[in-house]
């Protein structure tokens, strides 16, 4: 089901109108009520003025998450505080927590664009979601749950962690959506089945998953042990949250919800605007937002988009699957590695289990790469020859991947740290 | 004679393998030959013992990956020459051997191997 069609099934014209009209709008805000926007608009020479169209957007400075840091806590609100309703900060996981604010309005805009995500994965008011996201400053749990009560769904707010008490809720309420981290769902189909349940069994049928990059192979794996169909949300607490974009049954691409935040891919390194299909660091413009609105949001995430009309009948713009981050992005030896692509080597190798952990040394002047994987109890062998064997194939599809050579250790089954929010994948031990 | 052998994966890390033998104490299992193979990151301990499935169901119960393997037990006169006649019926008769282990003690050595075909190395050993 469409949940908003009127802005979800627009023309292309109509949208860079609707855009167009509400990235002015965004500016003369920012200009009047957020001192660092102006200063650094004036440092630019730009005034609201100056910005008509989307095709101006290029004109605008970028935010970073040190612009964030940099005005910790409330230095980027654009509404008084007393029109605050609510504060999240993201997990900061290197370095300060960045905080976010919402007003009631932007708390309404949340609750929609995660209503839209939802019914976007086949949800609908029938559904009973289990909502095992943190609940918290995360705007994970609070994020889902608020729009899934606007869609009418029946919420179980679990959130993260107690994994036998989550299994207990599936099958004694009958969940039908799951939403969580993709590294969780794939601990909870392994716990599943350990605790002797057919996942067939379960009602479950749909999975919301998101927070955290995860690869195609994973969401296969997800869905087999799982017996449902996954999804990937996306969102990030400085855009708002979960909801910013998500997958419909297609399932090529994520329709952002662009009348409230305008995409752009840039390079991240010459900072130009990229074209449809090119791969770059994406970055957004929330246009609606009122508390805490960012210009050229610089989310890290690397992602394409696409344009063209999608078969679900949404006409907005699809970003691509995560492929990485571009500061999760490893240089090894000169080469760029993401643990993403190690992940998907490993799905793909049965001897092995998808948990894995990278750890980056430097020996003298060379880096190495070493990579912990789990082999599958059911191939162990009581010959050495066979084991080598396993690691020596793992060690050849993944050299031939990232294009260096690896170290492989092999790690007995369950030694590697399951993760019951964002799996922690890299240990950089390089001292630069 | 053919037998059951239980190997146990141990990654390379201290005290591993006295969490193995710990929790065969604590079955009351006996281990009656031992043998470790070891790799610059993980070893394989392989092991023949008084209760195979009780001392597989325990260790797997606290998160070893173990697998039971049938290996052929060879009894010979502890002699020179006498594990060279054995070997060469098997090596004449195509049968691959991936590894061994055994002691000798009171005029008879015992010993372990494991190869490619364990039913029709015990004829020719017969």
């Amino acid at each position: 089901m469409i949940w908003n069609e009127p802005m979800e099934c627009m023309s292309r014209d109509q949208m860079y109108d609707l855009q167009s009209r509400r990235l002015r709008n965004l500016v003369t805000r920012v200009y009047h009520n957020v001192e660092f926007y102006r200063k650094k608009m004036q440092i630019l020479g730009l005034e609201p003025g100056d910005i008509n169209t989307v095709d101006d957007l290029v004109k605008l400075p970028f935010t970073t998450k040190q612009d964030l840091r940099d005005n910790y806590p409330f230095g980027l609100f654009a509404t008084p505080k007393s029109e605050v309703v609510r504060v999240h900060a993201s997990s900061g996981t290197t370095g300060k927590s960045t905080v976010v604010a919402y007003t009631r309005k932007d708390i309404d805009i949340f609750s929609e664009v995660v209503a839209r995500a939802l019914s976007c994965s086949g949800v609908t008011r029938n559904d009973t979601i289990q909502i095992s996201f943190g609940y918290g400053l995360f705007t994970g749990g609070l994020g889902i749950h608020y729009g899934a009560e606007k869609l009418g769904a029946a919420v179980v707010p679990a959130s993260g962690g107690n994994t036998a008490k989550q299994i207990t809720l599936l099958q004694d309420f009958g969940s039908t959506v799951l939403a969580c981290t993709p590294s969780y769902a794939a601990y909870l189909a392994e716990a599943i089945t350990e605790a002797g349940i057919n996942a067939e069994d379960l009602p479950l049928r749909i999975g919301v998953f998101g927070a955290e990059p995860w690869s195609q192979e994973m969401k296969v794996k997800i869905e087999n042990g799982l017996k449902i169909k996954a999804y990937d949300i996306y969102g990030l607490s400085e855009i708002i949250g979960p909801g910013v974009a998500n997958n419909c049954d297609c399932q090529n691409g994520l329709h952002i919800a662009e009348d409230h935040f305008i995409p752009e891919i840039i390079d991240p390194v010459t900072f130009n605007q990229l074209a449809p299909g090119v791969t770059g660091e994406l970055v957004f413009t929330t246009v609606t937002k009122e508390a805490m609105p960012l210009l050229r949001y610089r989310t890290r995430d690397l992602s394409s988009l696409d344009y063209d009309p999608c078969g679900c009948g949404r006409t907005n713009v699809r970003m691509a699957k995560i492929f990485g981050r571009s500061d999760d992005m490893l240089i090894i030896r000169g080469v760029n590695v993401f643990p993403s692509q190690v992940e998907s080597v490993l799905l793909e190798i049965p001897e092995a289990k998808p948990h894995y952990m990278l750890i980056v040394d430097r020996k003298g002047t060379m880096d190495t790469l070493e990579i912990q994987v789990e082999i599958d109890e059911k191939f162990f062998s009581d010959e050495i020859v066979q084991l080598n064997n396993i690691r020596n194939k793992i060690k050849h599809k993944v050299e031939s991947v990232l294009g260096i050579s690896v170290i492989i250790s092999l790690m007995e089954h369950k030694t590697i740290q399951r993760s019951e929010g964002k799996a922690q994948r890299v240990i950089d031990k390089r001292k630069i | 004679m053919v037998i059951k052998q239980l190997s146990v994966f141990l990654q390379n890390e201290q005290g591993r393998l006295e969490e193995v033998t710990d929790i065969l104490y604590k079955h009351n299992i006996n281990i009656s030959a031992l043998s470790i193979s070891e790799t610059a990151d993980y070893g394989v301990l392989r092991m023949v013992v008084s209760d195979i499935d009780k001392a597989a169901a325990a260790l797997h119960e606290e998160d070893f990956s173990v697998k039971i393997s049938e290996v052929i037990c060879l009894e010979t006169p502890d002699l020179p020459g006498e594990l060279h006649k054995s070997l060469k019926v098997l090596s004449g008769a195509g049968i691959n051997l991936s590894y061994m282990y055994g002691y000798s003690n009171g005029g008879t050595a015992r010993l372990i191997l494991k190869v490619s075909d364990p039913a029709k190395a015990i004829q020719l050993l017969k």
